[in-house]
């Protein structure tokens, strides 16, 4: 039971720690919370199970879900983001959920309202390993994960323009000391921040076999509190968090109850910004926010 | 001399293991004006710094009118009777003129009249506002956005938006600092008016000219230690700060 | 008035009441996105007095709204060690604590919701509204508020002027919360219903945006911004489902065009010299 409860915790935090990643890479470098990630995911998992419906192979429909997501959110950036820059923090957060707004309101009058199933063919095969019960999508879920955080970290640890994003996420004057215009920096962290959610979105409707509009909003706000727990300025916060929040929600409400899962995270989450802000693998920063 | 307005006995304050201030002695006796010098990274902003709370004391006692300031919040050393300017001015962007001869005043005993528009619930707050208005010459620029002003003129404001508080004692960081010889002049002779009002001033200047001209005494940091005190003709041909300026020949 | 008609001017009331609790706290540079958790306090706990003890609406309201106060300055207090984005997010785990609190209150019904509660008019509702904006725009015209201007624009000189931030940024969020449990008990004796889902994240969202869209500068911004965001979607009706969409459309629009909301001084002060020129 109890090794059960953690491969499914670990399954939901593989998508908490993408979902993580996505909010910690706009916030990390712009200082802002990028509200539309929370229906980015969604809608990057219609697109990803439009593609299935359509009988295009898996990987094309994570792909799909990926690109999908990742051009919606540059389109925010440009369109959202850019005119804003040098208002107070709350003008572009604002304006990030108009578009939420507007891409829940695009998923509902598309793909209606109400959950719809995968075939039964992604209902999968599931593997037993001495107590637990493996789905093969679960494999897929947690596999996806594995070698998305891998480019991640390959991007942002090798490349030149994840070594900019690195340098501006811990201190935001440095991009100009680069060389490297802020511009595409900004455009370059939304495009793979919405890559990522519209992975999570995809590989969450794989988890669940199903998906509904309302994605984003149960699963897409706990993220920023995965990612806080983690460490704004470091992202590989996320990747203690993102498993840490799963296994301890799975449990949660295995053993106390679902109504009170969010109640343990969100505490968790305030007493993490109290007591240690950085996060759990934050490094120190001089900032603490921008006024509002 | 009687027991100085402001007096600072071993006053220390270090960041990482650097002394920026070591055992600062010094007094400011009531009426006077006293001008701190000293090179650059002396330890003097460090000093207002810690005289009005923004910092606290490692070690050392300041004391105003004999009453032991250290531990206190800045804005209750405020409300003890010191005000101070800001090296970099500091004006609230948000208001205007007016609004910064209001927003510094102590509340009297009828603390809810704070809660009234000023117009009905306030008059000895607008008296004392015109009244400062008047004597730093704002009066014309009243409902002007103070940081839209000139730089000369946001210093005045400055000033005034803390002496709108009745200070015993104004402290001020280089008031002159980016003024041509005219304006420096003016101000100047602002300093000596409000000395004839029998305000005490501290202040911080690297114009020597200015603070020769001005200050009824002055004290040298050096390195956050006082190397020198005394009139300015005595400062001015003292060896230790000749070499202090102008640096050791080796 | 058609009581269709009513009902959203019910609406716009309650939301003003909201936004203006935003507003006062945001006054003081504090962004709170959990006010909707003030809400939820001021809704149950005048529901409790009302329903079960039988105590008259009014004082019902008053007591819930000092209830919510003191918790908003408890609040306050761990807030000061937060700023800007990081107080917006803690905020933002307050709300949803709350909403997950409510959800196991098995006393007032949990997820179930309550109910019970005596219906109460528009006009009840207008009459704490206008009552409560009023007196915030006579605060706005005072010297504490210039104080708290002062603690928004630049706190450490504000501390350094003889102000005492502490007690402004604190008195701000309990006020603000009070102004929230109002808000909510207007809203559950509007209803006479209520469950954990009216006080979530999206409550507090809206708070937001009607004190941002109408301008954060002013209280009659928070005015403006209710009543827009209450009838918007209804004059979008014609465009049926896709209203929604428009009106987030609109609200990037207005963010962009002008960012700094409907209203502000500079506005107010050039309606003011054309009136006085004409």
């Amino acid at each position: 039971m109890l090794w059960q409860q953690l491969v499914n915790g670990l399954t939901l935090g593989a998508i908490y720690t993408l979902l993580a990643l996505s909010f910690s890479i706009v916030m990390g470098i712009l200082g802002i919370l990028n509200l539309a990630i929370a229906e980015l995911f969604m809608i990057g998992g219609y697109f990803g199970f439009t593609l299935i419906a359509a009988n295009f192979p898996l990987p094309v429909a994570v792909l799909g879900g990926m690109a999908g997501a990742a051009i919606a959110a540059m389109l925010i950036e440009k369109i959202g983001y850019q005119p804003l820059r040098g208002a107070p923090v709350v003008t572009p957060m604002l304006s990030t959920l108009g578009f939420s707004i507007i891409l829940q309101n695009v998923a509902t009058n598309v793909w209606g309202s109400d959950p719809l199933q995968l075939p039964d063919e992604y209902l999968g095969r599931q593997y037993t390993l001495g107590p637990v019960n493996i789905g093969e999508m679960q494999l897929i879920v947690v596999g996806a994960t594995i070698v998305l955080v891998t480019l991640v970290a390959y991007t942002v640890q090798r490349t030149t323009i994840g070594r900019a994003l690195r340098a501006v996420a811990e201190n935001r004057e440095v991009s100009r000391l680069l060389g490297v215009s802020a511009d595409r920096l900004t455009l370059f962290a939304f495009a793979l921040s919405g890559a990522l959610a519209g992975v999570a979105g995809v590989l969450i409707a794989l988890h669940y076999g199903a998906i509904t509009p309302y994605l984003g909003v149960e699963i897409g706000l706990k993220a920023v509190a995965v990612m806080v727990i983690g460490g704004t300025t470091n992202i590989w916060g996320a990747l203690l968090a993102g498993p840490l929040i799963g296994v301890v929600e799975v449990l949660t409400v295995a053993y106390g109850g679902s109504q009170v899962r969010d109640f343990v995270v969100y505490g968790f989450m305030i007493l993490i910004l109290l007591l240690r802000p950085q996060g759990l693998l934050g490094g120190v920063r001089s900032d603490q926010g921008q006024r509002v | 001399m009687s027991a100085p307005l402001l007096q600072l006995n071993d006053v220390t304050k270090s960041f990482g293991g650097i002394h920026a201030l070591s055992a600062v002695t010094s007094g400011v006796p009531e009426g006077k004006i006293v001008g701190i010098i000293g090179p650059n990274g002396a330890g003097k902003t460090t000093l207002f710094n810690v005289i009005t709370g923004a910092y606290r004391a490692d070690s050392g006692v300041v004391r105003l009118n004999g009453t032991a300031l250290n531990g206190l919040p800045p804005h209750r050393i405020a409300r003890e009777g010191i005000a101070r300017t800001f090296q970099n001015i500091r004006l609230f962007p948000s208001m205007t003129v007016w609004e910064h001869l209001l927003v510094a005043q102590p509340h009297g005993e009828a603390w809810w009249r704070r809660l009234l528009p000023v117009g009905w619930g306030d008059p000895a707050a607008q008296v004392r506002a015109e009244e400062v208005m008047e004597f730093f010459g704002l009066t014309g620029l009243r409902d002007r956005t103070a940081r839209s002003l000139p730089y000369g003129l946001q210093r005045r404001v400055e000033m005034a938006r803390g002496l709108t508080a009745r200070p015993k004692l104004l402290l001020l960081d280089e008031p002159v600092a980016g003024m041509n010889h005219d304006e420096a002049e003016e101000v100047r002779q602002l300093m000596l008016k409000l000395r004839a009002t029998g305000l005490t001033i501290l202040l911080i200047e690297h114009d020597m000219n200015f603070v020769m001209r001005l200050c009824d005494y002055l004290y040298v940091l050096d390195f956050g230690v006082l190397i020198a005190e005394g009139a300015p003709s005595e400062v001015r041909t003292n060896p230790r700060v000749l070499d202090a300026y102008l640096g050791k020949d080796e | 008035m058609s009581t269709y008609y009513a009902s959203l001017f019910a609406e716009a009331g309650i939301l003003l009441l909201g936004a203006l609790s935003v507003y006062i706290i945001l006054a003081t540079g504090q962004l709170s996105l959990g006010n909707a958790a003030f809400m939820a306090i001021g809704a149950y706990l005048s529901s409790y007095l009302t329903v079960e003890l039988g105590m008259p609406v009014t004082p019902a309201l008053i007591v819930s709204a000092i209830a919510a106060g003191i918790i908003g300055v408890i609040v306050g207090f761990p807030a000061l060690r937060l700023k800007g984005i990081y107080l917006a997010m803690a905020t933002l785990g307050f709300g949803e604590m709350m909403r997950s609190f409510f959800i196991n209150f098995a006393a007032m019904g949990g997820s179930g919701g309550f109910h019970g509660m005596a219906h109460i008019s528009v006009g009840y509702i207008w009459a704490w509204a206008g009552g409560i904006l009023v007196v915030l725009i006579l605060v706005e015209r005072s010297r504490v508020w210039l104080e708290m201007q002062a603690v928004h624009d630049d706190e450490t000189a504000a501390g350094l002027v003889g102000l005492n931030t502490v007690a402004i940024k604190v008195s701000a969020f309990g006020i603000g919360a009070a102004v929230a449990a109002i808000s909510g008990g207007l809203f559950a004796h509007h209803h006479v219903y209520i469950e954990p889902a009216n006080f979530g994240f999206e409550r507090s969202i809206d708070f937001v945006l009607a004190t941002i869209l109408g301008g954060s500068t002013l209280g009659l911004g928070s005015l403006i911004g209710a009543i827009l965001l209450v009838f918007l979607p209804e004059f979008l009706r014609p465009i049926a489902d896709w209203r929604l969409a428009a009106f987030g459309t609109l609200l990037i629009l207005v963010l962009l065009v002008r960012r700094q909301g409907i209203v502000d001084r500079t506005l107010l002060r050039g309606l003011a010299f054309r009136k006085a020129a004409s």
